[in-house]
């Protein structure tokens, strides 16, 4: 089998390359129902459907973006609130300041609300993958590079409790997949 | 119709199939390569022209408002009565303009239109840039710039807060919100295309710069889950984000008293105006950019058709907008509110009112034919109009209402100065500056969007059986 990165680190994973789409998610059912739990698969798009064929549950982003969401809400209530009820009312033209004055407040409510959702679902998407990052094992292997272009591959990690490298190299085999190869660490 | 029934079965389905998204059956490998190697090769000399010319025309803009600023707000030609008059008119031509981006980024996105993927970024962008052009106006207009953190909800130096309760303040926080979600989006799609430039990257500053950019996108599906997560829900916000934008700044008219702006038509007017003028600007950057890179393949003659049809209701929402204040100004039976629209029509304004009517409204009344919506000069054409049908709206609204005062005493006319014109002008130099450093330096197509809408990324796709009848209807993937 190929190996790729240095030999001597880590083992980061078995990795081979599928020759479609189609190819890729018929392989991910079968990973999936070997019992594999630590792989993944790598596409140029998402694949339709893909998650459902890896075993996935739905992303739980939108959770955190309705805390977010929440938040926002929240500080543009007491960021209008405070100074303009307590800290330093301005009397425009004789016009009221109580309390029904609040529809005055919505568009601003709402603004911070977005901004602040927008943000978590940016940089919560980055912090759930784990990005940004420097480097990872499986750039060591140079093949992987179509994988933004027009490759599509699997990858079994050596974390996996079920990863032994000569049943998951049969495992792999079994799929109809090329290019089988060893990535390690640095 | 006739015709149609009396076809075989055969051609009767290939009616039925839907127009790919992308022509002649192009590979992945080949979208990739057509779309990154624009900002790989070196720069053509027709690039170099364009760039010079706009970015001295930018350098314009900016002596100009250096020149505005160290003299002050008297060199641009306002006056008692008319204190908002091409800054405002600008700002609101500028910013209406991005609405287009974000519409075809969001919300066709959330209606599950598949042909928006391959003009998404470069609409994106324009949006990006358009709300550049926009915020410049409302900043220097102050006059006395050095103050504008006064609209920073901090009190300012004498511990007065702001009035949260004026929509000027609204506007503030509408548009920065905007521009910030704006970008925000656009940098979450472009992750995925960084990271194939980073790996195509042939040098080292490229392998760098592109690597940072791309934050080790790897492409996993524990990835794209939560990435397509992250874009709908960005997607989801964006959708009302872009309806409250234009809203909110036609609050700054609106919840005035001055007839002409004092009227509960302007959120839906203003937002349907966004869309039409910011269509009219995709088309009028993306025509020429489809024809300079050959991506008739990607962005097809069914993209501009679509395009145009778009560009038809909004003008026509427009229409109707324009002939309801007409006639609730007649049949609301206030005096002022009667004066101030028979004058557009026919005071001292009346050639801008008219400009205004025949660029928006008849114009596009062409894009009921086919003959125009496929024909590139004439669509081109058209989109001109629009874009400058789209100022003379603006300009209308904001310097005919408030060159007639209540009292015949205040009553004025506004002429621009030179700072005035070229201020303007120089904004189109800083946006196509903006664009053209854009198309060299980024992909102008959201490469990863159209490889998912080719028929064989659909996982049950039939990579033996294929051929374009026995793919049905659903050609182009729709499920």
């Amino acid at each position: 089998m190929e190996k790729a990165g240095n030999p001597k680190a880590k083992l980061f994973g078995m990795a081979a390359e599928a020759s479609s789409a189609t190819a890729l998610y018929q392989a991910a059912e079968k990973v999936r129902d070997a019992g594999y739990t630590r792989w993944d698969v790598y596409s140029p798009f998402p694949i339709h459907g893909m998650d459902q064929a890896m075993g996935l549950k739905k992303s739980w982003l939108s959770a955190l973006v309705f805390c977010g969401g929440i938040a926002g809400l929240t500080i543009a209530a007491a960021l209008q609130f405070y100074p303009s009820t307590i800290e330093y009312p301005i009397i425009v033209a004789g016009k009221p300041i109580n309390f029904f004055t609040v529809p005055a407040f919505f568009p601003i409510m709402f603004e911070l609300t977005i901004l602040i959702s927008a943000f978590t679902a940016t940089f919560g998407m980055l912090a759930l993958n784990g990005l940004p990052r420097w480097n990872h094992p499986i750039f060591n292997w140079d093949h992987f590079k179509k994988v933004s272009n027009d490759g599509f591959f699997i990858v079994i990690e050596s974390t996996d409790p079920k990863f032994d490298e000569e049943k998951t190299q049969a495992v792999l085999e079994s799929l109809g997949v090329n290019n089988l190869t060893l990535v390690y660490g640095d | 119709m006739a015709d149609a029934v009396m076809q075989s079965p055969e051609a009767a389905a290939e009616r039925l199939t839907r127009p790919p998204l992308v022509r002649n059956d192009r590979s992945m490998a080949w979208i990739t390569d057509h779309v990154a190697s624009c900002t790989e090769r070196s720069a053509p000399k027709w690039w170099w022209i364009a760039f010079t010319l706009s970015a001295s025309l930018a350098g314009v803009s900016v002596m100009c408002i250096a020149y505005l600023i160290s003299t002050g707000i008297g060199v641009w030609g306002l006056n008692h009565p008319v204190g908002w008059a091409w800054d405002i008119t600008n700002f609101v031509f500028w910013i209406g303009i991005g609405h287009a981006g974000t519409l075809i980024s969001a919300i066709l996105f959330l209606t599950r239109q598949k042909w928006r993927t391959s003009i998404n970024r470069a609409a994106e962008a324009m949006t990006l840039f358009a709300v550049v052009c926009a915020g410049i106006f409302p900043a220097v207009h102050v006059g006395r710039i050095w103050m504008v953190w006064f609209l920073a909800p901090v009190p300012n130096s004498n511990a007065i807060w702001q009035n949260f309760r004026s929509p000027l303040l609204w506007d503030v926080f509408a548009v920065s919100t905007y521009f910030t979600v704006s970008i925000l989006f656009w940098y979450t799609g472009l992750v995925p295309d960084l990271a194939t430039l980073r790996d195509r990257a042939q040098n080292k500053m490229r392998k760098f710069f592109y690597g940072i950019a791309a934050l080790g996108w790897r492409g996993g599906n524990r990835q794209w889950k939560h990435f397509e997560m992250a874009y709908l829900i960005l997607a989801g916000l964006s959708t009302p984000l872009v309806l409250s934008v234009h809203s909110v700044v036609s609050f700054d008219f609106a919840t005035s008293v001055i007839p002409g702006w004092h009227t509960t038509i302007f959120p839906p007017y203003f937002v349907a105006g966004a869309i039409f003028g910011g269509f009219a600007m995709v088309l009028t950057i993306m025509l020429p950019a489809r024809a300079i890179f050959s991506l008739h393949d990607l962005i097809t003659d069914d993209h501009v058709d679509k395009m145009c049809k778009i560009i038809l209701l909004t003008g026509s929402i427009v229409g109707y907008a324009y002939a309801m204040e007409f006639f609730i100004a007649w049949y609301g039976g206030n005096l002022y509110e009667q004066y101030a629209f028979i004058n557009r029509a026919t005071g001292p304004y009346w050639w801008a009112y008219w400009s205004m009517l025949f660029c928006n409204v008849v114009s596009p009344q062409l894009f009921w034919f086919r003959f125009f919506r496929r024909h590139v000069l004439w669509v081109f054409v058209v989109c001109m109009f629009v874009n400058a049908g789209m100022w003379f709206e603006r300009f209308v609204i904001i310097v005919t209402s408030l060159h007639r005062d209540f009292l015949p005493s205040s009553w004025g006319m506004f002429y621009p100065t030179w700072v005035d014109i070229w201020t303007f002008v120089g904004t189109f130099g800083i946006f196509l500056t903006l664009f053209l450093l854009f198309i060299r330096w980024l992909p102008m197509i959201c490469i990863f969007e159209v490889k998912a809408v080719l028929p064989e990324a659909d996982p049950h796709y039939d990579h033996d059986a294929h051929s374009s009848i026995a793919s049905g209807p659903t050609q182009g993937g729709s499920h």
